[in-house]
């Protein structure tokens, strides 16, 4: 089992909860959670495919020198992206959990089936 | 969803999943854009941390499109939670008494007067070594927050003035763009961060615009994310 294939099926199934946790609970706040958990196993699925053998951080100091940096080194390019999805998913719950603050002050309870007969 | 058409999607995706984790083999060398970028970030910008060379110089965009995202959601909290000003004095002076019968406890009110100092301490230091380590404007910025987050949390008199913070985030956000335009300008393109000389490699002042740029980043994001949790107090 390499070091990638773990991380990988971590993060996908860290995926896999999310979505069913988001598919059968009735707490706004854990359907929420749910996707939190959807994009944090999404993460890891990216900076797992980044992974190099016996690579390290493609950052040049003491470890690493600059000449056996392109043989050593991570690919940087899952790195950048899981960065701007980490901050993207901080941005999505901060919206999501001001939704949850209004629908709780328009009918005074947390469970979605209050607001399933709101249809036309 | 029932459960039954639930568990059925699941275990669809279950399979799928599983066929793409076992068919998955571990590299053994880089791709060629990765080892291009690795080859180029240290020569041509002269930032040893190849991550946020690119983050800040080669992908800069992207990066000046989620600073976008993030202003979107700061104004986005703010319409949700924004209540008008009699309602949000009401909710607040509900809080306070609340608050004046529990006050936080004593580890909580000794630990911040310790810690704030520290963590802001090791925000600056993130945000300004993101060239040279691990870091850069986004890290730094979120732990700037917590710093904020703590302080708010041990002394519940604290107020934040949103309209300073969010003067200062559109003032960096601003000077982001006109960064920019002066890379169009004096070097390569937008975002270049030839603007400022290389200097010497991994030394403090190098890589060009890449520390300006962090430091913009970090105060951008700091304050956003303060600016948040501020709504979400009362």
């Amino acid at each position: 089992m390499t070091i990638a294939s773990i991380v990988l099926s971590a993060g996908l199934i860290l995926v896999l909860i999310g979505i069913w946790g988001m598919l059968t609970q009735r707490n706004i706040l854990r359907i929420i959670v749910g996707f939190m958990l959807m994009g944090t196993g999404s993460h890891l699925v990216i900076v797992a495919i980044g992974y190099v053998s016996n690579g390290t951080a493609p950052i040049i100091d003491g470890g690493l020198s600059l000449a056996e940096a392109p043989t050593r080194s991570v690919d940087p390019i899952p790195s950048a992206l899981a960065v701007t999805a980490i901050v993207i998913g901080l941005a999505v719950t901060a919206i999501m959990l001001a939704y949850a603050i209004r629908l709780y002050q328009a009918r005074q309870t947390l469970s979605i089936d209050a607001f399933t007969d709101s249809k036309w | 969803m029932r459960r039954g058409a639930a568990i059925v999607l699941i275990a669809f995706l279950g399979v799928i999943f599983a066929t793409i984790a076992a068919s998955y083999s571990q590299r053994s060398s880089l791709p060629e854009l990765a080892a291009a970028y690795v080859d180029l970030v240290p020569r041509e910008l002269g930032a040893p941390n190849v991550i946020t060379g690119i983050l800040l110089t080669y992908r800069a965009f992207d990066t000046l499109g989620e600073v976008a995202v993030l202003f979107m959601v700061a104004a986005g909290v703010g319409l949700l939670l924004g209540a008008g000003g009699e309602e949000r004095d009401e909710v607040q002076a509900g809080t306070r008494s609340l608050l004046k019968e529990t006050p936080p406890t004593e580890i909580v009110q000794n630990g911040a007067d310790i810690l704030v100092p520290l963590i802001a301490i090791f925000a600056a230091y993130i945000v300004m070594h993101g060239h040279l380590g691990p870091g850069g404007g986004f890290q730094g910025g979120a732990v700037m927050a917590s710093c904020v987050l703590l302080l708010l949390l041990a002394k519940p008199d604290y107020r934040i003035k949103l309209v300073h913070l969010s003067f200062i985030e559109s003032l960096a956000g601003l000077l982001i763009v006109f960064v920019g335009i002066a890379g169009i300008v004096l070097a390569g393109g937008f975002l270049d961060n030839r603007v400022l000389p290389l200097g010497e490699f991994g030394a403090f002042f190098s890589a060009g615009a890449i520390p300006v740029l962090s430091v913009l980043l970090g105060v951008k994001v700091g304050c956003e994310l303060s600016v948040i949790i501020e709504r979400f107090r009362a």
